[in-house]
């Protein structure tokens, strides 16, 4: 295999092993999964066929907010074909991916809170078959006040949507204060305040969710289901149907595309597993693209008002940020997002102090929750635009405004976040560097404008979604005779390479081949528990359990070789599939040969390894969410073009670089970078989770706009611009040889730097996602008849905030704990499971 | 996934076997060409045929025949058969662009010319599932009674979505429709009829066989789609424009027609009026452009905001006329359309 540097990768620092002993880490290599994938040979949920297989379709509300008063599903079951008919009353049980937002059911019982809300399931041979009957089951409504938008659920606190939350149709508030903000704002040259809108969107994954479950001979469960936490569905499932855990087997298969969109256990996962128990027969449901809309759990639409204070030369002396959320008609992770957008405001500049407080309320409309960046990509389009008016008033260039005010490495920031290694700075200079910002910035003609933005994610959520004191992964590894390695994780690979990963990581620790490896991931009765594909957190976490895991087994393959060779085990190498003396390297044996000695000597080989993350010092209540091992860090600059007529826009390219640690595979690396900025600059131009509500006076109704995949206006390929990816190492040494995340973190600075260079092109801010030509034309009107030029949000409406936990700063002398609330060392831990985020 | 209903399937070899089957069936049967449109709409209930009679099979309407005198294209010859043949420039040039444009390349390899042509109307009220128009009570273009998009109108305003038709109209094309009573060849432009529902005057038992241009030498046409992406998306607005000029660059003729911006493709009768004797110069492109832009009447029912979709019609009149009297607008085209033109 040859030993190749990419050329775009820029090293800060030097790997911890000797870099010649790299043949598979940090060398661009074909992926283990990718011949599987380019033939159509990877076996999705949907392309699983069992012999007596039915097929389940689910009938859903078509009205936005009801009771349901009667279900007679009599004329369904007697239609020809029909196995079963479910509905509510068979799956009561509540759950949820929170503990603390229990609040889904398999089918609605009582009351439906969405369109497409599902209170009924009709099983039948064909799928055909199952749809006809969906229109037998005859459902009486009793229709309610329909809840469009947070403004309306502010307003209306009757009809509940919840009968939990905190008051009416709020379901969280946050407010938290990390130092004197005000002292901050007087202590301010400037001070800057902005509302911004940032519209929903979905993750639109090219696999629609399908499951197929089936009642194992010895009357256990399996499911194979597109997820990207099979654990969480495990617990889900057991919960519902009532089952021991250990009797219910999940297999998270290959996933096409997730995004986050698969995080969630889902309605009809637990039908079609309940379905197949009842029936004996295998069920399967594969969703259309109109329910995926319904399933949704993606970017929850903010408004946001920042007010942040700064001296002359851009040090920020305080920061206010405030947050109305539409969260739809779940909880879903919404209470993690709440917090998350607020979370990591302190990661990338220093803000001495800082206030966040956030509200999320529910609405008549399919459920908000993580997509790639949760929660983090609204406030940070917020927080990069007005930095940009920030850095136009203080009239300092914005790249070296942020060069000036960018956070150290292993700081702890306002709100006790830990961080790592942090090369804001790098990142920032490779991208004017590589982009000619200075030749460009403010000065390429009318109409054409270049923009910067950066931006920070974590690498893995430093705590579980429920409270336990275990590992968040686990790796167990099988040597065989033939000199096969097989790697056993729950890990799930959802397009993002976790696979390679996995593979990458033990073939370089015992010196063989990726492809000489098989992998059983996904799979709750066959690996140790991994939480999931979320969070960005596979990489660093199953990857250090299996480098873990890997290391364990080497040192017991070479204490037998060198026995065998009689050489010091301390002076063996694993390289090439050999296992050798590395002062004479002619002298060694074969890595099957190896595992055969050692075998001789101590018996079967197997291993395993773990990962926790480090503890937190963020202990005051909300502090569950933001911490990670450590953080990855992004900086881009877009070029764009706009009609000054039209508003129509177009971007010919887009430099980004990004800071993480060690690129173990640069070409999936890059993939990740690229489909990041693919992903943002949907959500920059075009993307939007949009409802429509029919007129009042004559309607109820509130549809979403297109759920189609026609209609719901994502980039194609010749939508994309040229990319320039820079990547940017220095081994950060939470990670598996020094790797960071790539996953989300690289979508963010995307819609930011877009707002920021459409200024640039033609002077008008549109402080609103997507950045439409309408919207531009509009402002391009405002700044003709001289007023603000400027598209969005006028105001941000009152709310009764609590009062905020008030957390010192660390340089205030803060332990991390609130002064205004009872520590949470000394706080009671309930037994049962507890949020963290709570 | 969404499934078909089920439908009984015929594939006759002639056009008279053809002919007689749709007069047996009358509207319970509808002819299926490339099935790009009319099977997802099938899949969505938004038409429930009993019968489909597929075309594919009748030799005659695969044929093109190019000719100085005039052409003839058979209503079952693809999209990508008229985008990828070089014969259709010049005069045919707006037709091979439009035809180009049309949805992604897999679909332009299915879809016909004939069938493009008789699109059904669009709507984001109308073209959704079963499921969903259930959710609005239904609407007045299928199975309701009121049009959500102008709840006081009482004629349904679902939008005109073909591409080739404005060009084929600017072109001056007609069409040839063969029943089984005989057949009859109309203007492509009195075969339209502004209604959603009501958009074709092809009664149910008629076969749209082939479309007829007359010698277009002297002319020279172009086509503006507008979509929000390079591939994918139904106009939301198109311009298509004809001119023959004379030998001093005054025009003799024009035809300049306004595509998705009501229930038919518009013909801007006072805007290609205008032009007439006249140089095209920026005095001459402003006047029509705004003529033309006055018919444009965008309701909210496509993608982009309507008020937009009119902005942009005067806009994409004036980049029409300025590319047909010679200036260079690749830029700007490729800029909207995300496609070069060769």
């Amino acid at each position: 295999m040859p030993n190749e540097r990419d050329p775009r990768v820029t090293r800060v620092g030097s790997l911890k092993a000797n870099e010649n002993d790299l043949r598979v880490i940090g060398v661009p290599r074909r992926r283990v999964d990718a011949r599987a994938k380019v033939t159509g040979q990877t076996r999705f949920a949907d392309d699983i066929f069992l012999p007596r297989m039915a097929f389940c379709k689910l009938l859903r509300s078509p009205h936005p907010h009801a009771r349901i008063r009667r279900i007679d599903t009599s004329r369904a079951v007697a239609h020809p074909g029909v196995y079963l008919v479910l509905t509510g009353k068979d799956v009561p049980i509540q759950y949820g991916i929170l503990p603390v937002s229990q609040d889904e059911q398999a089918l609605c019982v009582d009351h439906v809170r969405h369109v497409g809300d599902p209170v009924a399931a009709v099983i039948a041979r064909e799928e055909l078959t199952a749809f006809e009957a969906l229109d037998l089951i005859d459902v009486d409504y009793e229709i309610l006040t329909t809840i469009s938008n947070p403004e309306e659920a502010l307003a209306t606190s009757a009809p509940r949507i919840h009968e939990y939350g905190e008051e009416g149709n709020i379901h969280k508030l946050v407010a938290l204060e990390f130092g004197n903000v005000e002292e901050g704002f007087a202590e301010a040259d400037e001070i800057f305040e902005d509302t911004f809108f940032f519209q929903g969107n979905t993750h639109l994954p090219i696999e629609q969710h399908a499951s197929v479950a089936i009642k194992d001979p010895d009357g256990k469960l399996t499911i194979w289901s597109s997820t990207q936490t099979p654990h969480y569905l495990h617990r889900a499932l057991a919960k519902v149907l009532e089952m021991p855990a250990a009797h219910i087997r999940v297999i998270a298969t290959p996933n096409g595309g997730g995004f986050g969109g698969k995080s969630d256990p889902f309605n009809h996962e637990i039908v079609v597993a309940k379905a197949a128990l009842m029936l004996d027969r295998p069920v399967k449901i594969c969703l259309t693209r109109e329910e995926v809309f319904y399933c949704h759990r993606g970017r929850h639409p903010i408004l946001m008002k920042f007010k942040t204070g700064v001296k002359k030369d851009g040090a920020i002396t305080g920061m206010h940020l405030q947050t109305l959320i539409d969260g739809g008609a779940y909880g879903s992770y919404g209470v993690a997002s709440t917090f998350y957008a607020g979370a990591l405001q302190t990661t990338t500049y220093h803000v001495p102090r800082y206030r966040y407080q956030g509200c999320r309320t529910f609405t008549n409309k399919p459920p908000c929750g993580p997509k790639r960046g949760h929660g983090t990509p609204q406030p940070r389009f917020g927080q990069e635009v007005q930095l940009d008016k920030i850095a136009e008033r203080l009239k300092i260039d914005p790249a070296n405004l942020r060069l000036h005010i960018v956070e150290s490495p292993n700081a702890v920031t306002a709100n006790f976040f830990r961080l790592g290694t942090v090369n804001l700075s790098e990142c920032i200079r490779r991208v004017v560097e590589v982009s000619g910002w200075k030749d460009k910035f403010r000065k390429l003609p009318e109409g054409r404008g270049v923009g910067l933005a950066c931006s920070a994610y974590l690498t893995g959520a430093g705590l579980p979604i429920y409270w336990n004191k275990m590992p968040h992964s686990g790796v167990q590894l099988k040597f065989d005779r033939c000199g096969g390695v097989s790697i056993f994780c729950g890990a799930t690979e959802i397009g993002q390479g976790s696979d390679d990963v996995l593979a990458g990581i033990v073939a370089q620790v015992l010196g063989i081949d990726p492809f000489d490896i098989r992998l059983f991931t996904g799979d709750t009765d066959l690996g140790p528990v991994d939480l999931g594909s979320y969070s960005s957190r596979v990489t660093l976490m199953a990857g250090n359990a299996a480098l873990q895991a890997a290391e364990r087994g080497k040192a017991i393959i070479a204490e037998g070789v060198a026995e065998k060779l009689e050489v010091p085990k301390e002076r063996l190498s694993f390289a090439d599939k050999r296992v050798f003396d590395s002062v004479a390297p002619e002298k060694g044996v074969s890595f099957e040969e190896a595992v055969c000695i050692a075998e001789a000597r101590f018996g079967t080989i197997g291993t395993v390894g773990s990962y926790t993350p480090p503890k937190s010092p963020a202990l005051y209540k909300g502090g569950g969410v933001g911490p990670s091992p450590t953080y990855s860090y992004s900086a881009a600059v877009v070029e764009v073009e706009v009609n000054p007529v039209t508003g129509w826009v177009t971007v010919p390219r887009i430099w980004i670089a990004h800071d993480i640690g060690c690129a173990l595979n640069p070409t999936l690396a890059r993939g990740q970078v690229e489909g990041s900025v693919y992903m943002g600059l949907g959500e920059a131009l075009m993307e939007e989770q949009e409802f429509r509500r029919l007129p009042k006076k004559l309607s109820h109704a509130l549809v979403h706009k297109f759920p189609s995949i026609l209609e719901y206006k994502s980039p194609t390929s010749l939508d994309m611009p040229e990319v320039i990816t820079e990547l940017i190492e220095e081994p950060d040494p939470q990670g598996p040889f020094g790797a960071k995340e790539v996953g989300q973190g690289p979508l963010l600075p995307i819609m930011p730097a877009v707002a920021n260079a459409v200024y640039d092109a033609v002077g008008v801010r549109i402080d609103e996602i997507p950045i439409t030509p309408e919207k531009i034309m509009k402002a391009l009107a405002e700044k003709k008849a001289g007023r603000e030029p400027r598209f969005g949000p006028s105001h941000f409406p009152r709310i009764n905030w609590p009062e905020a936990l008030r957390v010192p700063p660390p340089w205030e002398g803060g332990d991390g704990n609130a002064v205004n609330d009872v520590p949470r060392r000394t706080r009671r831990v309930s037994k049962k499971e507890k949020v963290l985020t709570s | 996934m969404m499934r078909l209903p089920l439908f009984e399937f015929r594939a006759p070899r002639t056009l008279e076997e053809a002919a007689r089957i749709l007069d047996a069936e009358r509207a319970n049967a509808m002819p299926l060409a490339g099935g790009t449109d009319l099977l997802p709409n099938m899949k969505r209930r938004q038409q429930v045929p009993r019968m489909l009679m597929s075309l594919r099979h009748i030799e005659i309407l695969n044929r093109v025949a190019l000719h100085d005198s005039g052409s003839r294209l058979g209503a079952c010859v693809t999209l990508s058969e008229i985008a990828a043949d070089r014969r259709f420039r010049n005069g045919l040039t707006a037709l091979a662009q439009a035809a180009s444009l049309v949805a992604t390349p897999q679909i332009r390899n299915m879809a016909t010319l004939g069938g493009n042509i008789c699109l059904d109307t669009r709507c984001n009220y109308y073209d959704q599932s079963y499921e969903w128009r259930k959710s609005i009570n239904f609407c007045l273009k299928k199975d309701g009674t009121t049009c959500w998009v102008a709840p006081s109108s009482r004629k349904c305003v679902a939008v005109s979505s073909t591409d080739t038709g404005p060009a084929l109209m600017a072109l001056g094309a007609r069409v040839r429709l063969v029943s089984r009573s005989g057949e009859r060849e109309v203007l492509l432009s009195d075969l339209y009829n502004n209604d959603g529902i009501d958009f074709i005057k092809r009664r149910p038992d008629e076969i749209l066989a082939e479309v007829s241009l007359d010698n277009l030498h002297g002319w020279k046409s172009t086509y503006w789609k507008l979509r929000r992406r390079g591939s994918f998306d139904f106009p939301v607005l198109s311009v298509a424009a004809a001119v023959s000029l004379s030998g001093n660059n005054t025009v003799e003729d024009a035809r300049i027609v306004v595509g998705s911006a009501a229930c038919r493709p518009l013909a801007a009768m006072e805007a290609a009026k205008s032009l007439l004797g006249r140089p095209l110069n920026q005095q001459a492109i402003e006047e029509a452009a705004a003529l033309a832009a006055r018919i444009a009447k965008p309701l909210d029912n496509t993608d982009f905001d309507m008020t937009w979709r009119k902005r942009v019609t005067a806009e994409f009149v004036t980049y029409a006329l300025r590319e047909l009297r010679g200036d260079d607008v690749r830029a700007e085209r490729e800029s909207f359309t995300r496609c070069a033109f060769e």
